[in-house]
């Protein structure tokens, strides 16, 4: 027997050059950055302060840093993919051999759903929602922390995957029976199963987390119909976490069954059946699209209400409409594959719910252009990512309901067109609402607004870029180009592919805008400091300081009406600024940082890492160290400590101070 | 700005439609159809989609906060009417693409048979790593990724897959179909015209995926019986042993013809999951991929 298991120095490509070079890069970073920060001796410092901490605005900031960072992961495989496309035409087989293109799109989809635009979403909520709901954190801080380091686990994992072994070569929805040991029996679909399961989990967790934030702590008075819009949109996508995650934790471990243990749930033999996987997979696939686009919703119903001057309109409308859309999502599942030859009556009724799905969708949109209508909009960043997105989105939405029709998806599924659609609605709204959410939210976070010229040049680069990639894609779609091709024969798609690249390297200047926005941002601090309500909000989370303490609140505020800063501001400015009386500080528990949700991920890819190479060893050796991390965490003697209240009343005392100048 | 983007490729998609391959030159019956239906929605849409776009670039830019001539509203966030408005259009406009998408699906279900006074020809279809297989069970006689079928005749597939799930596509002659082990589906596809037509798999199937890919010759009735005849005559028998060799994963495989099949051979590959000893199920097993 092997100690090693299935692992040995043939896993390590030494033969690619490609690989090679990004795994060293990889390696290089992580040693360079890691020895700066031992030197420099910021180790206790980032331990103390953000890798045991439990506080909901340092989690989300961590979760975001982690999206961004995945972002460049995922985008280097997109470059990858169209320069691939873009010369691998006639006979010409381009630069990427199969195995390595396969493995390519495989990582760019699982990356950038479940590493970029989940993080995105979640790090976005962790740091916005107990601020709006003007409370001091979310209901269970330490599992929260927990949930942040699994879903760093699965990041790393899957990184892993670039340099021991292989990833999957699958595409990132890994159907059986090709994602069966029949048909791949390297270790490339275990390392995305394993790094699915166990970010999975990660998630699953914060959806709990945040469903219980929000029923159950608000501010004293801040009944449902009070609370922002974000929250609403939030607590739906947190809804659909809990209820859709479970399916797909479950369905990966039936085909981890059938991998690890001969079980035969989607085998072609032993009356397998893979349509189960894929029904199964749809069925958490299709909520997790709302998952992802929900909270955007609620950004960017934020954005256009605080930057036109103005409530959202139909406020009650748009409650319903998220509502609504949360539990229409699990009735639309099969129109991923329609082709599969079920009924006519079964493709009729999934068409149509589709289509229903498109209606509050609508009333959304609709309900934005009124919000706007009347108001006197200040085009800052986080508006033109709104406006961008309200006008590409539509046109989303339209190819979406294109192709809920079962007779166009006959022709268009699994289409270049497929492909465009969903960049379409993923980039032009996730993408687009949490590049305003960050810019919206950034100056919360930090104290200082993040620079205004490189954001605006960010922003055109990523919609040009954004119409020129995907515009041809629609067009290829239409001339029956299908995705995942390696390389094909018609020349005459050749000059849409080109077009395709160019669009991808202007989206690419776009991401460079943000990073040097960031860096003069940074660099520029102290001419960019704001107060706590920079862009005059209207919700709980400007009413605070910016970045907030770590308390949030002194005092928990009292919330008698929808926007209540806003109106509390109103208020103000007609009584002529009688300054309140100074209110009445009592202490405070917070929670104790823990390293538990660190040292839990530890062994994670500790577990994650043995099972993917079989070394059974090394899995025991994992779980035992999980089960004594929470063995010992579970007989902690007392988890908070109190800020006592002469803290709480100096700190006060010089934030109002500071707004007054 | 976007909008001329948009134009752009619109036009571009129209004019490219007479040399293009795909659903914009169809060839046949059902290819039409679907081109109708697609045309049908997407003007549906685009009445009330280019309106919407217009309308929020033009309140966006209007209620700019330096134009001093637009009405500041700060208070109007809700009134009935609108809300009606708001929640109706989406919902007249789902009406409408809704009934078609009923009625196309039932219309276009690939089930349903194509009707013509000409009684159809039957093709069934099995997607191997990496090349399509064409059974004739009328005629007796097989082909690998070439299908050779009577123009004006409809064609009627029985499809299935010798392990990994494929999607037979021929995008002129309409609509794709999944074609997945143990599983038998059906499509039903007519070429109007002689001619040659792309077909491929749509759905990703692994290393040799690209090119899986297969012409349709579109023949003259006669052409097909004297093709039929011309193929009888040569080449090898397709029976267990022979598709087990044919099993095995290869790419890019040049078109060849069987002049006889084994009777029956198409519900042997269909249903051997449920016979464990069936020499259909050990081909498949012998023709598992290695590890690399």
């Amino acid at each position: 027997m092997n100690l090693l298991g299935k692992l040995d120095w043939s896993a390590i490509p030494f033969d690619q050059p490609i690989i090679m070079g990004a795994g060293a890069f990889m390696v290089l970073a992580i040693v360079g950055i890691l020895s700066w920060v031992t030197l420099k001796g910021y180790v206790p410092y980032l331990w103390r302060e953000w890798i045991t901490s439990v506080d909901h605005k340092r989690i989300g900031v961590m979760y975001f840093l982690l999206a961004l960072v995945m972002l460049l992961r995922g985008f280097s495989d997109a470059i990858m993919m169209r320069a691939q496309q873009a010369v691998a035409a006639g006979g010409s087989q381009g630069y990427l051999p199969p195995e390595h293109f396969d493995q390519v799109f495989s990582a760019h989809g699982t990356i950038m759903i479940f590493f970029v635009a989940m993080p995105f979403v979640i790090g976005l909520m962790n740091f916005v929602l107990p601020l709006q709901l003007g409370v001091r954190d979310v209901a269970f801080p330490t599992l929260n922390s927990v949930s942040f380091w699994l879903t760093a686990s699965g990041v790393l994992l899957i990184n892993v995957s670039l340099v021991v072994g292989e990833f999957a070569k699958t595409g990132w929805i890994a159907y059986p029976p090709l994602s069966e040991l029949q048909f791949s029996p390297g270790v490339g679909v275990d390392y995305y199963l394993w790094s699915l399961q166990i970010s999975g989990v990660g998630t699953l967790l914060t959806g709990i987390n945040f469903v219980t934030t929000i029923l159950k702590l608000r501010a004293p008075g801040m009944g449902y119909m009070r609370m922002p819009v974000f929250c609403w949109t939030s607590l739906a996508a947190n809804f659909l976490i809990v209820a859709a995650f479970p399916v797909l934790t479950a369905t990966l471990a039936m085909l981890l069954l059938d991998r690890y243990l001969g079980f035969h749930f989607f085998t072609v033999d032993g009356q397998g059946n893979a349509m189960m996987y894929v029904n199964l997979f749809w069925v958490w696939g299709h909520p997790e699209v709302y998952i992802l686009i929900l909270p955007p919703f609620g950004i960017f119903s934020e954005v256009v209400a605080t930057f036109s001057g103005k409530p959202l309109f139909g406020y009650r409308s748009m409650v319903a409409a998220t509502m609504a859309i949360c539990i229409l999502s699990f009735l639309v599942w099969l129109h991923h594959f329609f082709t599969m030859g079920a009924s006519a009556d079964v493709n009729g009724f999934f068409g149509v719910m589709t289509m229903i799905i498109a209606v509050p969708t609508g009333v959304k949109v609709f309900n934005w252009l009124f919000t706007m209508y009347g108001g006197r909009i200040r085009f800052e960043v986080p508006i033109l990512w709104s406006v961008g997105f309200m006008v590409t989105f539509v046109i989303g939405g339209m190819t979406g309901v294109l192709m809920a029709v079962p007779p166009a998806d006959f022709q268009l599924h699994n289409s270049l067109f497929l492909v465009a659609h969903f960049h379409n609605v993923i980039i032009g709204g996730v993408v687009f609402g949490v590049m305003a959410g960050y810019n919206y939210w950034f100056p919360k976070a930090f104290g200082f607004k993040l620079d205004e010229r490189w954001g605006r040049a960010s922003f055109w680069c990523w919609l040009i870029g954004f119409y020129v990639a995907f515009m041809p894609l629609y067009v290829l779609g239409l001339m029956g180009m299908t995705r995942r091709m390696q390389h094909y024969d018609n020349v005459a798609w050749q000059p849409w592919l080109v077009v395709a690249t160019i669009g991808t390297v202007i989206i690419l200047g776009g991401i460079a805008c943000q990073i040097v926005q960031l860096v003069v941002s940074i660099r520029d601090r102290d001419l960019l400091r704001v107060t706590g309500d920079p862009w005059n909000g209207r919700t709980l989370e400007w009413s605070t300081a910016s970045p907030p303490p770590a308390w949030n609140f002194a005092v928990l505020p009292q919330v008698a009406e929808r926007d209540t800063y806003w109106v509390t501001k109103q208020r103000a400015g007609e009584q002529q600024a009688q300054p309140e009386p100074p209110p009445q500080y009592e202490p405070i528990e917070m929670p104790k940082n823990s390293p538990v949700g660190f040292v839990n991920a530890f062994f994670a890819v500790v577990i994650g890492f043995a099972l993917i190479w079989h070394i059974w060893w090394m899995a025991g050796l994992g779980l035992f160290g999980t089960f004594l991390t929470i063995l010992i965490f579970a007989f902690r003697d007392g988890d908070e400590t109190e800020v006592p209240a002469m803290q709480l009343a100096q700190f006060d005392r010089l934030y109002r101070a500071g707004v007054a100048i | 700005m976007r909008l001329r983007l948009l134009a752009t490729s619109l036009i571009g998609v129209v004019t490219l439609a007479g040399c293009s391959e795909g659903v914009l030159s169809p060839q046949g019956p059902v290819a039409a159809a679907e081109r109708l239906v697609l045309f049908n929605s997407l003007g549906i849409m685009l009445a009330i989609v280019i309106p919407t776009i217009l309308a929020t670039l033009g309140v966006a830019f209007w209620f700019r906060s330096s134009n001093g001539r637009a009405r500041y509203l700060p208070d109007f966030e809700y009134s009935g009417r609108l809300e009606l408005l708001v929640w109706s259009i989406p919902a007249m406009t789902v009406l409408l693409v809704g009934g078609v998408a009923w009625v196309g699906a039932h219309d276009l279900d690939p089930r349903k048979p194509i009707a013509s006074a000409v009684d159809p020809v039957r093709v069934q279809v099995v997607s191997l790593d990496w090349k399509w297989l064409f059974i004739y069970p009328d005629q007796g006689i097989a082909s690998v990724n070439r299908l050779t079928i009577p123009a004006g005749t409809p064609v009627s597939f029985e499809l299935t897959s010798s392990g990994v799930m494929n999607s037979f596509f021929v995008p002129q002659l309409g609509g794709q179909i999944y074609t997945m082990a143990g599983m038998a589906t059906h499509l039903h596809l007519q070429a109007d015209h002689p001619g040659t037509y792309r077909g491929l798999s749509a759905q990703y199937s692994g290393e040799g995926f690209a090119d899986m890919r297969f012409a349709v010759d579109a023949v003259p009735a006669a052409a097909f019986s004297q093709w039929v005849n011309a193929t009888r005559d040569a080449g090898p028998m397709l029976d267990a042993q022979a598709y087990a060799d044919l099993a095995r994963p290869s790419e890019a495989v040049s078109p060849f013809t069987y002049r006889d099949v084994a009777p029956d051979l198409f519900n042997h590959i269909q249903s051997f999951a449920a016979q464990p000893n069936d020499p259909a199920r050990l081909a498949v097993l012998t023709s598992q991929r290695t590890d690399k």
